[in-house]
């Protein structure tokens, strides 16, 4: 009685151990099953979908114009105080002193790409980029300025 | 009372298990007594991993605090946001449109499937099967491909805000899950015949880890854990939310409560969430993805619960509100940590190898115990 249990029980081991061999066998032989990309190497290839969160960037027209307009919404709607706008007071051709950005700070090495800025702005001005190799040896390096110099609005955003 | 590592008067070994552990799975740190290679009391160790979500929610407004309880059960983050902008619905008393409801379950129980699916080859990694690993992570790709195109992260979504969704689902959304349906009928059979059928498996598993019913109940388990030891809590059941009500899915519920009955809890659970799946695929109804709020939410002064099935068990958010910007508190109940609690009860008795397996069959997630 305890011998039979104990040989069919062995048998039974080695029937699943070949269930699985087979299954190795089976990718071993269907290359089509492979599905391990070759990740540096393929970068030229490599597509992320468009709503990827990487990091935050400020649009820019050709004519270095962005549509921020210094309103920090987007700083009170971050959780981690990752955005800091800096404003300054501009004269425009009609002489009213008019509220516009100086520095938009943006410390990526806070940011925890949570989206709620990016929802928060009124005039789309940021959105989000699909860049993710953010790896740098100084952490400095990650606070950046996210308006370009000597930008300026974009005419008709308020 | 922490023992000193070394050996007792009794003869008895203290050892250390992690914090840094690969079977443990994060910083889970274990001091286990040994009788020889019986495990006479496991004393699991936290703090490794704290980060003080409920006090920091303190300070955010209601729609920041939804983004940290991505980062507690990180292989559940839709479920986890789903119970929190849940809990600030109830106060702002929000009615969520029928589109963004249908959606929240649909992420939800996709969720669900990968961190099962994770699950499943991690728990096999365990036990020493090294291959399932690899299956399971071709399958939980495909999920993360559907997240990252349609909420824009792969883990950490934060797609759920008070009110409904952040997005509306991607048109690729449909033809994907009708992709990830089909393949994942077709390899689910597979995992059965890899690692459910094995003989080894069996042995290994099999009668080991037992957790009564009453001990369940005791010490609050919740989840597939408990309900492998016949215990009916699914929340989606039990005190159903969103859209569950409606569905046609089944509670599966173990007899045993040994770790082969929590295997199998698990895996039904997955064929269960590709019925709900199916279901309502093809049923999203037309609408809006997100109710019409006020730039600045504030939740009425009142007490406000709300809870979940998350992939662990059953999570709930407790807030309390004093009328202002930001919540006056916030307490979560995850399940890991009542899960865990139980290990100790389990694992008396047993040997040390199959603490591992025990453990896995647990389905921790340290970040949850320890938030």
């Amino acid at each position: 009685m305890f011998l039979t249990r104990y040989f069919s029980e062995i048998a039974e081991a080695v029937g699943s151990l070949l269930k699985g061999m087979r299954m190795t066998g089976y990718y071993f032989t269907h290359h089509k099953e492979i599905i391990t990309q070759q990740y540096p190497d393929n970068r030229a290839t490599l597509v992320l979908p468009e709503r990827f969160r990487g990091e935050v960037v400020m649009t820019h027209t050709d004519n270095n114009e962005h549509r921020c307009t210094g309103c920090t919404a987007c700083e009170l709607a971050c959780p981690n105080g990752t955005i800091k706008v800096v404003t300054k007071f501009e004269v425009n051709a009609e002489g009213k002193k008019k509220k516009a950005v100086d520095k938009f700070v943006y410390h990526l090495e806070l940011c925890t790409m949570c989206n709620l800025c990016i929802e928060a702005c009124p005039t789309d001005a940021i959105r989000m980029a699909q860049t993710f190799e953010h790896s740098v040896y100084d952490r400095s390096q990650l606070t950046r300025i996210l308006n370009k110099p000597d930008s300026k609005l974009q005419e008709g955003v308020e | 009372m922490v023992e000193e590592i070394g050996t007792t008067d009794k003869g008895e070994l203290i050892i250390n298990v992690g914090p840094q552990h690969p079977a443990t799975h994060g910083v889970l740190h274990l001091v286990i007594t040994l009788d020889g290679e019986t495990v006479r009391k496991v004393e699991p160790h936290l703090g490794y991993i704290h980060r003080s979500i409920e006090k920091m929610s303190e300070s955010l407004s209601y729609r920041q605090f939804i983004y940290a309880t991505s980062r507690m059960d990180y292989l559940s983050a839709h479920i986890n946001n789903h119970a929190c902008a849940m809990a600030v619905e109830k106060g702002l008393q929000l009615e969520v449109p029928e589109r963004a409801q249908v959606i929240r379950v649909l992420m939800g129980e996709l969720t669900r499937i990968a961190s099962h699916v994770l699950w499943w080859g991690a728990m096999a990694m365990d036990i020493g099967a090294f291959t399932p690993f690899f299956h399971a992570f071709r399958e939980r790709e495909m999920i993360n491909d559907i997240m990252e195109e349609s909420c824009g992260a792969r883990l950490t979504m934060n797609y759920m805000v008070p009110g409904g969704v952040m997005y509306d689902i991607h048109p690729n959304f449909h033809r994907r899950v009708k992709e990830f349906i089909a393949q994942f009928k077709r390899k689910l059979p597979e995992y059965d015949e890899l690692v459910t059928g094995n003989t080894i498996f069996r042995a290994r598993t099999r009668g080991v880890g037992v957790l009564s019913k009453e001990d369940a109940i005791s010490y609050g388990c919740s989840g597939p854990t408990g309900r492998a030891s016949g215990v009916d809590c699914d929340i989606r059941k039990v005190q159903p939310y969103g859209i569950y009500d409606r569905l046609d899915f089944q509670q599966i519920i173990g007899t045993e409560g040994d770790t082969y009955s929590r295997y199998l809890v698990r895996m039904q659970e997955m064929r269960q969430s590709l019925h709900i799946i199916e279901q309502l695929i093809d049923n999203i109804p037309e609408g809006d993805f997100q109710a019409k709020t006020k730039a600045v939410l504030k939740v009425p002064k009142g007490e406000y619960y709300s809870r979940v099935e998350t992939a662990r068990g059953d999570f709930g958010v407790y807030l309390v509100s004093e009328g202002g910007l930001t919540p006056y508190r916030i307490k979560y109940r995850s399940p890991g940590f009542s899960n865990l609690s139980a290990l100790d009860h389990t694992v008396r008795g047993q040997k040390i190898g199959d603490l591992v397996a025990i453990m896995g069959s647990f389905d921790l997630v340290i970040p949850d115990i320890d938030r």
